[in-house]
């Protein structure tokens, strides 16, 4: 090794020394000493999947004077488990993401003080699941469904599926990949649907017919939907074989987005008839140190303005009746009329039960 | 002197490991302030996690024999040929250990599944099979045998094997005789982690494995982050915690036994070009392996990054640069992780220098049972679930002054933890072979402790010093687990960012996703070309 590269070396190593200790020195200087009372920081803990423009962001600092720091940890049950192991010394102020698949368990843990936001009277009457206590704020809806990848169809010239009832047909055998209820949430959400639409008998039943015409089950969503899904961007590139995933209602508008140049047409469809509907809620957290800062947070949550900007950002529909939907949802987005639904406290009494029937029966 | 050394590290585990994880089982054993250790029975009682166990223990097994037979020919390869790329490739095989598994599980999908390499060429598809997650494990753990053993074997004077040789030794012979038993610790020492890394395997087991399969690691995270079983999770978590300690004692048993002082020479002059048709075969077969096992699989990354729509370009690379062009699935363009990823994981390789460092100083010399435990104490983070470090900082890290649940610190202090033990590993065998008359003849020539360490000490160990740093840097550099948990103000680490990326639909994602990872794997693959370029010059002076 020559002196050059000796000192190149050690001059990259200083600098890199110097750069860390400057960079961590400065994010620690930001966020320490802003979390007390009376603060001008309001403090949202989510899952990763959230999301808002910094521009939304910035107009709630403006109109309120209190700025919002977001904390992201893990995936919707993982962070919400995480706020009922620190109940009452909670990390914010806020917490976006308990769905309905959740909320049980958030309510019976206490994790809320309630609160009724302004506005929500706009808010759909449907998705209030806890009118009388507001405890939770409902905030967006998403709806769980099967897609298709809409060239494979056409080339075969069959009809994509369209409900439940269809997947078990013989021309659909060995086309379908869904995620494992037990880990992941649209395989659970899968799941509730059949359970909403077969009956809390019928579902095992369905799901032995479902698993004798070749359903295949993979982990999680990046899997099923990146390496097995034909119809997607990933799919493609792993040349994945199965034209048939349980995602959302959501994803083909977002591969319009995401693809460059952007198609006339989704390159992917949904079976509406296969659909569940998934609410998330947020709500003030008991032992919150900005308890303004977090009512204030909760009346933007249900803005118009923030309900506007959240289906570009999370891909999920609004809950407030003025919001807007952007173009590229109602040009390739699919409309779920009757979702499956199933009651939050049906769903806390038998979650572990129908997973664990189902994965003996599925997966083992 | 020893026992202040000891002082730090010990209250750095003390605070950022041991009493964390004892809060969270403690959650999970004690109802109404009673410790209820019946849980225990009736957790092992049931036949799913028995099943669990059983997997667990043979596929880690079967991975560390698997890793052995196939890295070991490598690690002689690379300590004893001198050959162009060397350097190079030393650092792509240490590429994958830093890797987020989600995309080594895309890769080797690429590799072994449907229209894979080996579809392709025998019509064979293994993707759905236990063998996916044994060659998985050998394409993570390759580096770690090659490392470990190959930086001793380097090291050792090829010339007493010689001479077992001119007294009358067979080949055979004279390299079981002489050149094992050197060995031997630094082979126990990469079965050990080898098996500790399969033992604990969390996302090989996910992705390729699919649902059917679990390990005791996969379970854990279960019943913690998702179901919120702490009972189970806690009875698991020291079953994990009983079986590592297990291996532990065995290995000590085994090193101690073999333990020898031996005459370290140059690597320089230990490594010569391969001579006559047999070491070439070896060389070669080594380096197919290699291309294989490891440059076909991350190859597969490269191209999906650059395989745009409308044909191969940089596209996705640019569209790191903006935040715009996500949508913001980032408050800030996806390419500020680097940044990020790159402060973190120094800052976490010098608490893990200085903690690691400090600790094999003091387990240097023979020692008591109270050090000996230590040292295996210092181990056991590797066998201990992130999601059940991640949860117990959460609720013993929350008051003041140590309410760091929300500070940066804490992923490097979280990665640091995974840190020590390679720096540890890496540090103690080079020291403890260091001549005990050195360090006397300073002694009676009037040098303090301290000088003597670093005088005699320092220089001999500064290749594992650097080794091990190298470690400590790829290792949090790719850290996932833990990091996820920690909640960060929207500063993503570079596989976290890769995670969000895969996490939504989109073929600008999928390829941002995929060249990210690249970018990871680059900058993986430069620092560690770096630490390899340093240490051949500094090695240079002993």
């Amino acid at each position: 090794m020559n002196t050059t590269t000796k000192y190149a070396a050690t001059a990259l190593a200083a600098a890199l020394g110097v750069t860390v200790l400057a960079g961590c020195g400065g994010s620690d200087d930001k966020s320490s000493g802003d979390t007390g009372a009376g603060s001008k920081t309001v403090t949202l803990v989510s899952h990763d999947s959230f999301n808002a423009s910094d521009a939304v962001l910035k107009a709630f600092t403006k109109e309120t004077g209190y700025k919002v720091k977001v904390l992201k940890s893990g995936d919707a049950g993982a962070a919400l488990n995480q706020e009922i192991l620190t109940k009452g010394s909670p990390r914010g102020d806020v917490f976006f993401g308990a769905d309905n698949t959740l909320l049980s368990r958030a309510l019976d843990n206490g994790l809320f003080t309630p609160y009724e936001a302004k506005g929500l009277d706009r808010v759909a009457a449907d998705t209030q699941l806890d009118a009388e206590k507001h405890r939770v704020t409902p905030v967006d809806t998403g709806d769980v469904c099967v897609n298709y990848d809409k060239k494979y169809f056409a080339d075969k010239k069959l009809a994509p599926p369209k409900s439940f009832e269809d997947l078990l047909k013989p021309a659909y055998k060995n086309l379908l990949v869904t995620e494992n209820a037990a880990t992941s949430s649209p395989g659970l959400g899968f799941l509730l649907g059949t359970v909403a639409s077969q009956g809390e008998t019928g579902y095992q039943d369905y799901w032995k017919k479902l698993k004798n015409n070749g359903v295949k089950v993979v982990d999680g969503w990046e899997q099923a939907y990146n390496e097995e899904f034909s119809g997607s961007a990933g799919g493609k590139k792993a040349k994945a074989d199965r034209p048939l995933v349980v995602s959302y209602a959501s994803s083909p508008p977002v591969e319009v987005l995401y693809a460059d140049p952007q198609p006339t047409e989704a390159p992917t469809g949904v079976a509406t008839g296969t659909c569940f509907r998934q609410i998330e809620f947020a709500g003030l957290l008991d032992g919150a140190k900005n308890e303004a800062g977090g009512k204030a947070l909760l009346d933007f949550l249900i803005s118009r303005q923030f309900q506007e900007d959240m289906p570009l950002n999370m891909f999920v529909n609004p809950v407030v009746k003025d919001a807007k939907l952007p173009e590229l949802f109602t040009k390739f987005g699919a409309t779920v009329d009757e979702p499956a639904t199933v009651a939050p406290e049906k769903i806390a009494k038998n979650r572990e039960q129908w997973v664990q029937s189902w994965s003996s029966l599925v997966v083992k | 002197m020893r026992l202040g050394l000891m002082v730090v590290p010990v209250a750095f585990f003390a605070l950022f490991f041991a009493y964390p994880v004892v809060a969270i089982v403690g959650r999970g054993l004690k109802a109404d302030g009673v410790w209820r250790f019946g849980r225990i029975g009736a957790v092992l009682s049931r036949p799913d996690i028995l099943d669990v166990l059983w997997f667990t223990t043979w596929q880690a097994l079967a991975s560390t024999v698997l890793t052995l037979v196939i890295a070991l020919p490598g690690a002689y390869v690379f300590a004893r040929f001198a050959f162009p790329g060397k350097q190079l490739l030393r650092a792509v095989v240490t590429v994958p250990f830093v890797l987020p598994t989600v995309v080594v599980g895309t890769a080797f999908l690429a590799l072994l599944g449907r229209g894979g390499f080996l579809d392709e060429l025998w019509g064979v598809r293994l993707d759905t099979t236990v063998w996916a997650i044994l060659l998985a494990h050998v394409f993570f753990n390759y580096a770690v045998v090659v490392r470990t053993v190959g930086g001793l074997w380097s090291q050792l004077d090829p010339r007493q094997e010689e001479a077992a040789r001119v007294l009358g030794a067979g080949r055979f012979a004279a390299w079981r005789r002489v050149t094992l038993p050197a060995l031997a610790p630094a082979v126990a020492a990469a079965a050990l982690m080898v098996f500790l890394f399969t033992f604990t395997s969390f996302g090989v087991v996910q992705i390729l494995g699919g649902p059917a399969y679990s390990t005791l690691e996969v379970e854990i995270y279960r019943q913690t982050a998702q179901l919120l079983d702490l009972p189970t999770a806690a009875v698991l978590t020291l079953v994990q915690f009983a079986a590592v300690g297990g291996i532990l004692a065995v290995h000590a048993w085994t090193v101690r036994r073999r333990e020898t002082v031996l005459k370290l020479v140059d690597p320089a002059q230990t490594a010569r070009p391969p001579r006559g048709a047999g070491q070439r075969a070896l060389l070669g077969g080594v380096l197919l392996t290699v291309l294989l096992l490891v440059v076909v699989p991350l190859g597969v990354l490269v191209e999906r990054s650059l395989d745009t729509s409308g044909g191969y370009g940089f596209d996705f690379y640019r569209a790191l640069q903006s935040a715009d062009a996500n949508g913001s699935t980032f408050l800030v363009p996806p390419l500020d992780a680097i940044g990020n990823s790159m402060r973190y994981a120094v800052v976490a390789t010098l608490i893990a220098l200085v903690i690691g460092g400090l600790a094999a100083a003091a387990l240097t010399r023979r020692a008591g049972p109270l050090v000996r435990g230590f040292d295996a104490l210092l181990m056991l983070p590797l066998g201990v679930s992130a999601v059940t470090v991640g949860f117990g900082f959460l609720i013993t890290l929350d008051e003041p002054p140590l309410d760091l649940r929300t500070s940066w610190i804490l992923v490097p202090l979280a990665q640091a933890l995974v840190g020590v033990p390679f720096v540890v590993r890496s540090m103690l065998p080079v020291l403890r072979a260091v001549d005990e008359r050195l360090r006397e003849a300073a002694a009676v020539l009037g040098a303090s402790p301290l000088r003597a360490w670093r005088e005699v000490d320092l220089p001999l160990v500064r290749r594992a010093v650097l080794v091990a740093a190298g470690f400590a840097f790829a290792v949090s550099l790719g850290e996932f687990g833990a990091t996820v948990f920690i909640a960060r103000p929207d500063n993503p680490t570079l596989p976290v960012a890769v995670a969000r990326l895969l996490g939504r639909s989109g073929e600008l994602n999928y390829g941002q996703a995929m060249a990210l990872s690249t970018i990871l794997m680059l900058v993986c693959a430069v620092s560690l070309l770096l630490l390899e370029r340093i240490r051949t010059d500094r090695s240079g002076e002993f």
